[in-house]
């Protein structure tokens, strides 16, 4: 399975909650797949949407998912010891590990040689780390909802993209559509 | 009052319930005053963009951030603070530690401070300077500023201002 049929998958799981999405075609792919005024979708700044998440997740009660990928939180990696000892039971880290830099044309990161994102972040100190194959992405998420306790879920897949249209909707809207989804 | 405790007073004030914090000398006791307040969760950052995400989360979530940081962060978070910061137009009062101005004592600290001004004007960040304690007393209105127009505001607060290195 690659990235684009894991969001079709966990759509549904994610409409419900707020959700923060990585930059490039994570976001397109979401925005194409089921829009939602719940969903943050970050039009630059690669690494931040687990910051981003935490920050929203510490600020209010709703549970919030950051849709993250292997490239983007090891070009922020000290966002792990930051979300280990900050604990927000609302939220959720979920990356998706493709072992590549997809939006760039599929270059392949150490997540698909020697370094493993789960391991990186039990070594950082998150409690909650779960790792698992893209057909089990939605049950992974699901429980991780339920369990109200922060998780970071790393689902391992295959590298590959889609033909998606880029993202025309004004940042601004993006952000005040989803203000308003926070506080509904 | 201590200067430390009036600046955090000015934030608090401002309902600024949220701040993310990178570590430096001269602001070591403004962090330690905002690690103290009930009013205010603190949150250290390993790196300033992070903090900036996190900043940004804070504000998606109803509550007023500040970031406070090095003047050195510049230099680290011009991306973030024009693809997230000002693309999505949220504000973020930074209070920064101006190194590299008058008693400076560490000569690479200057050359950071000598683009510091150019980097941020031409990021069209409103930027105060705080060189006399007394500068301070803007502090009020220039958060009010920020939260009034939805930008990322700099306060660049030098050596003279925290009353330089100790026995410098």
């Amino acid at each position: 399975m690659i990235r684009s049929e894991i969001l079709r998958d966990i759509a549904p799981i994610l409409r419900d909650h707020l959700v923060i999405c990585n930059i490039g075609l994570p976001s397109q792919e979401l925005h194409m797949i089921d829009d939602q005024p719940g969903n943050f979708y970050m039009l630059g700044t690669m690494g931040l949407s687990s910051s981003i998440g935490l920050g929203l997740a510490l600020s209010q009660d709703k549970t919030v998912i950051s849709i993250d990928g292997d490239g983007s939180v090891l070009t922020n990696f000290g966002t792990l010891p930051t979300i280990a000892n900050n604990v927000a039971d609302n939220y959720i880290l979920l990356i998706i590990d493709n072992g590549s830099y997809g939006s760039t044309g599929d270059q392949p990161t150490y997540t698909g040689k020697k370094t493993s994102l789960a391991a990186v972040a039990a070594a950082c100190g998150c409690e909650n780390v779960v790792e698992c194959p893209a057909e089990d992405a939605g049950t992974a998420l699901r429980a991780a909802i339920d369990s109200r306790q922060m998780t970071v879920i790393v689902v391992k897949c295959d590298s590959g993209n889609i033909k998606v249209p880029v993202i025309t909707m004004d940042p601004v809207v993006i952000r005040d559509r989803f203000m308003k989804a926070v506080q509904a | 009052m201590s200067i430390h405790s009036k600046i955090v007073d000015d934030l608090v004030a401002n309902d600024i319930s949220f701040v993310t914090t990178v570590p430096c000398k001269q602001l070591a006791g403004v962090i330690d005053e905002v690690d103290a307040r009930p009013e205010i969760h603190h949150l250290p950052a390993n790196k300033e963009d992070e903090g900036m995400g996190l900043c940004a989360g804070a504000f998606l979530g109803g509550k007023r951030p500040c970031i406070i940081m090095q003047n050195t962060a510049i230099g680290v978070t011009i991306n973030t603070l024009a693809t997230l910061t000002q693309f999505y137009r949220m504000p973020l009062p930074m209070l920064i530690s101006y190194r590299g101005e008058l008693r400076e004592p560490v000569a690479c600290q200057v050359e950071m401070a000598v683009h510091t001004k150019a980097l941020l004007a031409q990021l069209n960040i409103p930027t105060y300077h705080f060189h006399r304690e007394r500068d301070a007393d803007e502090l009020d209105a220039i958060l009010k500023y920020t939260f009034m127009c939805n930008k990322p505001v700099a306060i660049l607060t030098d050596a003279s201002f925290w009353g330089g290195y100790g026995d410098q």
